[in-house]
């Protein structure tokens, strides 16, 4: 889950790493009064998951009141890269003397994880990674011994930055190490990291991404699961439990596993399908699974017909066929449906399939028979 | 021969209880013809189940059974407890399937293991296992797929595609050495470069197929390797072609972030690397064919 700068800086917050003051605001009036508490000047800045939001005109700095009432005004309902601002956090202004760079993430590659410093901050990183590589410092932090302040004091000292920020810095490298690994954040990045011109090292941005499994020892993160917007069928799918990604195809697709979700999305692509979605009932699944899975692809407008792959290891064969059975009485399935059945009781599934005969379900031997089928009949439905 | 396990290989499953996951497909593996020789839980050392002599812990499993193997199918917030057991007890080999385990803990285990165990190996977790043709199936594979008697080694990222794959070949008439499923988190604990290792270490294995997955840089990581050191033919499938950037796609691990992990970079290091290169598995499956028929 990412999570928007405030809360990333609220979480920052919880493990004593330095962000400026601030509140947010969901009205242009909480904004004006968020303003007053905080004290001026003010920078107003649009809550969207996407960069660029300074380019965008989504952050602005306010003196007074009337200001702050603005740009709140033109901000909130602003549209980034086809991201509404709902939400703008008002926070105190910075006198910035540098803006650089820190960040910790997991290098997948290594195994550890990967502390990254700069000294070029306020920029795209990925951007200085491929013109200047050699403006950041980067160590490996082995998930046992942790980061040293030793080895803080050596990458921020490595890393270029201004000798006035540097044990600050180092203090705030050792807390945000902290965060990300207590917190269990997939990536903990700020940038920029600032020294204000009164010599003092605070984060101006965060960019937080939390690790969904770890989330069962994590009450605190109920606040920003409440506020993730997602498209609507994605909100459905996953409050059945299901792994879902909306696509911008036609044909419905359903499959136990990941990859083999991913893998029925390319077949159908190849034989001259698209498909709509990616959706994976999970390892296991039964047939009220099975029955919530077509009931969501089923809401989807664009869906002209409908793939079920799969192949049973733990699933077994006779559960989804059951669920398939079930979802036809439950609900109106609007699009015909392509079945590939294979592995554990795929046999006594395709029994009970053929049992209770219907005309909108299709049974087909092969996986690419099985795609080609579906996507033909996409083509031929008007729904 | 295969890799990894065989006939001999003595498996312990960790967190037994009638009604786990773990005794479910414990059983099914011992059908299979796997010796399930251990069970743990530690509210029911002494006790049998099944006909499974079931021990306090792991360390007591090993002393009183021989067991050189462990299989983990514990809920996410204990397996990475339960794997640093596995691994204090000396056990060589550990398969975790396991799905949804908080990266940092698989993080802090593996390199926990790298520093003090280096002599027990991971496979997993969230993975299917492994499934030596004929003689041993420790994991979630239905065993009646695969087809004993080599050529082809398999090793997947996926659960779901490493069964399609299995069973693509087996229809074929094409036997495996062995599978191995080395899931689709960002931490697995055996890399496609340990199984390719073994498998060019491995008489018996011929050939080779590798099914991978979007995200990371595992498949890059393997095209280096085969391009350095692999004899045998391989033949590729990476799932997810159609995957669109930074969305998770099932797997924690299968995620294109910016342009990096993309299917099409990997299959076409692979191609450079001298690998026959699948469009899906159905292909895969022909292509090993011709593969195995060019071996004589």
């Amino acid at each position: 889950m990412d999570l928007y700068e405030y809360q990333g800086k609220q979480y920052f917050a919880r493990y004593g790493i330095p962000t400026s003051p601030g509140e947010p605001a969901d009205t242009v009036d909480e904004a004006v009064a968020a303003a007053e508490r905080i004290g001026y000047p003010v920078v107003v800045k649009a809550q969207v998951k996407v960069g660029g939001r300074g380019k965008a005109g989504g952050i602005k700095l306010a003196g007074d009141a009337d200001e702050v009432r603005t740009h709140a005004t033109a901000i909130l309902g602003m549209d980034i890269k086809g991201h509404t601002v709902n939400r703008v956090w008002i926070e105190r202004s910075s006198d910035i003397a540098h803006e650089y760079y820190a960040s910790f993430t997991l290098d997948r590659s290594a195994k550890k994880h990967l502390c990254m410093v700069s000294a070029k901050g306020g920029v795209d990183i990925e951007e200085v990674a491929a013109t200047d590589p050699g403006a950041i410092a980067r160590r490996h932090v082995d998930p046992t011994e942790g980061l040293s302040a030793e080895v803080a004091e050596a990458l921020v000292a490595e890393a270029g930055l201004h000798a006035e920020a540097r044990a600050q810095a180092a203090e705030l490298l050792v807390k945000l190490y902290t965060c990300y690994e207590q917190g269990d954040c997939d990536l903990a990045e700020i940038n920029p990291l600032i020294l204000t011109t009164d010599g003092r090292v605070h984060a101006l941005d965060a960019k937080v991404t939390l690790d969904d499994n770890a989330s069962f020892r994590h009450p605190e993160w109920e606040e920003f699961a409440a506020t993730e917007t997602t498209d609507p069928r994605e909100r459905m799918a996953k409050e059945k439990g299901l792994q879902y990604v909306g696509l911008d195809g036609f044909v419905g697709i359903i499959a136990n596993g990941a990859g083999l979700a991913m893998s029925t999305c390319d077949v159908v692509e190849q034989v001259g399908g698209k498909p709509a979605n990616f959706l994976d009932i999970g390892g296991g699944a039964n047939a009220a699974q099975m029955a919530n899975a077509l009931e969501v692809i089923n809401s989807d407008e664009n869906v002209r017909s409908i793939f079920i792959n799969i192949f049973g290891g733990i699933t077994r064969g006779e559960e989804v066929a059951n669920g398939i059975v079930e979802a036809l009485g439950r609900v109106d399935i609007a699009s015909p449906i392509v079945i590939r059945l294979d592995g554990t009781n795929a046999e006594e599934g395709r029994r009970i399939l053929a049992e209770h005969g219907s005309d909108k379900l299709e049974s087909v031997p092969t996986m690419i028979e099985a795609a080609r089928r579906a996507s033909e009949l996409a083509k031929g439905a008007n729904r | 021969m295969s890799v990894f396990v065989d006939e001999t290989t003595k498996v312990v499953i960790q967190g037994i209880s009638p009604s786990s996951q773990g005794l479910y497909h414990g059983l099914r593996n011992r059908a299979y013809g796997t010796q399930v020789v251990a069970g743990t839980n530690p509210k029911r050392g002494g006790e049998t189940i099944e006909g499974i002599p079931v021990f306090a812990n792991v360390k007591e499993a090993v002393a009183e059974t021989g067991a050189n193997a462990s299989f983990i199918s514990v809920p996410p917030r204990f397996a990475a407890d339960a794997i640093v057991e596995a691994a204090e007890a000396g056990v060589p080999f550990v398969v975790c399937i396991t799905e949804g385990i908080p990266a940092h803990d698989e993080a802090r285990a593996y390199n926990r293991l790298v520093r003090d165990f280096p002599g027990t190996r991971l496979l997993g977790p969230n993975c299917p296992g492994i499934i030596s043709a004929g003689k041993c199936n420790i994991g979630i594979t239905s065993g009646d797929i695969a087809l004993p008697g080599g050529p082809v080694g398999l090793v997947s990222r996926s659960g779901t595609v490493f069964y399609q794959a299995l069973y693509e070949l087996t229809q074929k008439g094409i036997g495996q050495t062995t599978g191995v499923g080395i899931g689709g988190d960002p931490v697995p604990g055996t890399s496609f470069t340990d199984v390719l290792q073994a498998f060019q270490a491995d008489p018996e294995t011929r050939a080779v197929l590798l099914i991978g997955e979007i995200g990371g840089s595992a498949e890059e990581q393997a095209a280096e390797y085969i391009k350095d050191h692999m004899t045998k033919p391989v033949v590729a499938y990476i799932a997810g072609v159609t995957a669109p950037p930074g969305r998770k796609m099932g797997h924690a691990g299968a995620i294109i972030s910016g342009t990096h992990g993309t299917a099409k970079a990997k299959m076409e290091v692979l191609a450079a690397a001298g690998v026959i290169v699948a469009q899906n598995p159905t292909e895969a499956g022909e292509k090993m064919a011709g593969v195995v028929r060019d071996l004589g």
